[in-house]
């Protein structure tokens, strides 16, 4: 009986506590949902014009490591700066091809889409793992380091309120700053331009799309190479912006949980953006938990679970959302279905 | 009789033309992947390191008895894991959590296996792998129930399950189940629970209960209702659903059953080979087993032959890494370039020349129509 009574005293101190640690908790928040969703936004373009892609992992992976692999190689001559350049432009260009390759299967193939974004990703491991231990293993040296963030000048940190969000904002380097103008973008582009409403027409109906001149394969093509080309975007955010060093296998389920974004966000960029926070948030929590654990029973409560739990947390909340929200969310129509142009089969 | 033989010899290869020729294309696909990388490795050009990695990965899997039943003991799981996948797309259903049901199975047979050290071999033996069965059971009955009943796609929810499992296993061996003694986290001895070795170093019983699942569910698919009924619903819901089937149920059945087996492939690794759980002992072989169903066609028997491959590939491999510097993922590439050459059968077509149509990869176009589609109920 007593148990019970605590719990609303419990969640008031969770309440409080959250609101403690929001400053720190925000920014940790912001850079782990970058690459989720980056990666849902590819998801969400991909997925609209008809094409599932299971193989964001695998893109991420690749992207990540040939970004790596551009500055490691090219940091000496270069100098860092240019070879972190270079290595976000060679992550996109990753992305692109990869891309190119998955069109090809599921639209030109029509190779079952699920099986091809399973070929992306054992590939892309294979791939990477193979080159890391051949070349970036045995040379014992490390990469170009991260991009450094853009610092304020003092007279605009100080000023009051927004100071310290602007501060706060450009501290996550720049491809977690792109990350909003793409989702407020593609937003706008999606459901307010004429290529938004042909990539969706092209998605729910693609026969009505060819009758009215709609090009489906071709666009079909350029969006899935598009959307793959932020996938190769995330990836260059992991090794080149988060952790400057590349493992094997680095992406860790983070496509997949993108993919889960992009359902839990109906389909839509702003919607999977707040995906990817919300999971981003319940990764923050098990992080700055450890770090500063709140006071009194809360504190006892919280340390008493395994930090595994913490860790675990994000893959059972994405199993648990997609469960509840899953029947409300509901694909285009022609998702993962090859079109077939009349009289052609 | 010898018309007879001369059809089924041409029924089998038929059958088996497009794996065997997507084999040999992607090993030389691969083969151009290896001479292009010693150009950016330290030892120079070397344009014959195929021809030397590939002889030593052959003779690493079958060079001696030792390599044949390493070869055979690598293929036992697969075998199960393949089942387990090739199960799943009869359904319609696309199991990627293998990998987190055969750590399940591993976990529960080493707990269960520890427990009854001590027990009569035939009682531990029995209840380790019960257990490990169950286990992988129990982790693929959720992914199986929320498909049937919500819709989530087994294919995110699998992965999850993977990751989760993983990390909560992990807990599980370093707070709960940790043996006393040792300098890490693992469970205990398994003592009379370790699977009888019947021949050689350790070709242990795992391998004959492997073969045995095979012509189990070849058995379950071709000759009972059930299988009749996995099958039409896995090529179409919504007709299985007029016939009144249970797409609801017959989902969640054919999960769980696919867990089960994954479940025991991890029991048998760990009870025939690994002897003892720890975090970080390789699920290989979840990933492994997509490759080997779909190379197999989701068929029991092509799935007995390609488990063989690839147990032969990851057999071999080793040797090959040590002999020729190649690295050990060049198996995963070529597993890869398998599956691509499979899933674009065009390419091989256009290259072999192989004129009949219509003979596209079967049992596979229902995993991504499953993926918008939610269950008929």
């Amino acid at each position: 009986m007593d148990g019970l009574l605590a719990i609303p005293r419990l969640l008031a101190d969770l309440g409080a506590y959250l609101l403690l640690v929001m400053p720190d908790l925000l920014p940790i928040v912001l850079a782990l949902a970058t690459p989720l969703a980056l990666g849902a936004l590819c998801g969400v373009i991909n997925e609209r014009s008809g094409v599932v892609n299971i193989g964001i992992e695998g893109i991420m992976l690749t992207a990540a490591f040939t970004a790596y692999l551009t500055g490691f190689a090219l940091h000496e001559t270069l100098g860092s700066g240019p070879a972190l350049a270079l290595g976000i432009v060679v992550a996109i260009a990753t992305g692109c091809a990869v891309g190119l390759l998955h069109a090809w299967l599921c639209v030109s193939v029509r190779a079952d889409q699920v099986i091809a974004g399973t070929i992306i990703n054992i590939a892309a491991f294979g791939v990477t793992g193979y080159l890391n231990r051949l070349v970036i293993t045995p040379s014992g040296r490390g990469g170009a380091g991260v991009i450094p963030a853009l610092s304020l000048p003092e007279s605009v940190t100080t000023l009051p309120l927004i100071g310290p969000i602007l501060a706060m904002f450009f501290e996550q380097g720049p491809i977690a700053m792109s990350v909003l103008f793409l989702v407020i973008g593609l937003q706008v582009l999606l459901f307010r331009s004429r290529w938004g409403l042909r990539t969706r027409a092209v998605g729910e109906h693609p026969r009505a799309a060819d009758t009215v001149g709609i090009d489906v394969l071709g666009l079909r093509y350029r969006n899935v190479v598009a959307g793959c080309a932020l996938a190769g975007l995330a990836g260059a955010y992991l090794t080149l912006e988060s952790t400057g060093s590349f493992q094997n296998g680095m992406t860790g389920g983070r496509g997949f949980i993108a993919l889960a974004a992009v359902i839990f966000g109906r389909y839509t960029p702003i919607g999977s953006f707040g995906g990817a926070l919300l999971f981003g948030a319940i990764t923050a929590l098990g992080i700055v938990v450890n770090v500063r654990p709140p006071d009194g029973d809360l504190g006892a409560l919280m340390k008493s679970i395994p930090s595994f739990w913490y860790a675990a947390l994000p893959y059972l909340v994405t199993i648990v959302i997609l469960a509840g929200v899953v029947g409300r969310s509901r694909p285009p129509a022609a998702d993962g279905i090859p079109y077939v142009k009349e009289g052609r089969a | 009789m010898r018309q007879r033989l001369a059809a089924l010899r041409g029924a089998a290869w038929r059958a088996s033309r497009l794996p065997l020729l997507s084999t040999a294309l992607a090993m030389a696909v691969a083969a151009v992947i290896v001479v292009a990388s010693t150009l950016f490795a330290g030892n120079g050009f070397q344009p014959l390191l195929p021809v030397f990695a590939y002889l030593n990965l052959f003779a690493g899997a079958f060079g001696s008895g030792t390599a044949i039943v390493n070869t055979l003991v690598v293929a036992a799981p697969l075998m199960l894991g393949g089942l387990a996948v090739g199960l799943g797309f009869k359904a319609g259903l696309f199991n990627i959590g293998v990998a987190g049901q055969f750590l399940c199975g591993a976990f529960a047979a080493a707990v269960v296996g520890a427990a009854l050290a001590d027990a009569p071999a035939f009682v531990a033996v029995t209840a380790a792998l019960v257990a490990g069965a169950l286990a992988g059971a129990a982790l693929a009955f959720i992914p199986g129930i929320l498909k049937a009943r919500t819709g989530a796609h087994e294919v995110v929810t699998t992965i999850m399950l993977n990751n989760a499992a993983a990390l909560l296993l992990a807990w599980a061996v370093g707070d709960l189940v940790r043996a006393p003694g040792f300098s890490f986290a693992r469970t205990g001895e398994i003592g009379n629970a370790a699977l009888p070795v019947l021949l050689g170093r350790n070709l242990h019983l795992g391998i004959p209960i492997a073969v045995a699942a095979i012509f189990l569910i070849r058995w379950l698919l071709e000759r009972t209702t059930l299988g009749f009924e996995i099958r039409s619903v896995g090529a179409n819901p919504h007709a299985a659903r007029y016939a009144g089937m249970r797409p609801v149920y017959l989902v969640t059945l054919t999960m769980t059953l696919s867990g089960l087996l994954a479940g025991v492939a991890g029991a048998i690794q760990l009870l025939g080979v690994i002897g003892f759980y720890a975090s970080g002992i390789s699920a290989s072989v979840g990933f492994d087993s997509i490759a080997v169903a779909l190379l197999g066609r989701s068929d029991p028997i092509g799935i007995l032959f390609s488990a063989l491959l690839f147990g032969a590939f990851r057999a071999g491999a080793p040797l090959m890494q040590i002999n020729t510097d190649v690295p050990i993922e060049v198996i995963d590439i070529i597993q890869a370039l398998i599956i691509l050459f499979l899933a674009a059968d065009l390419i091989v077509k256009r290259v072999f020349r192989l004129r009949d149509r219509g003979h596209a990869i079967e049992g596979l176009d229902t995993v991504t129509r499953s993926w918008g589609d939610q269950v008929a109920r």
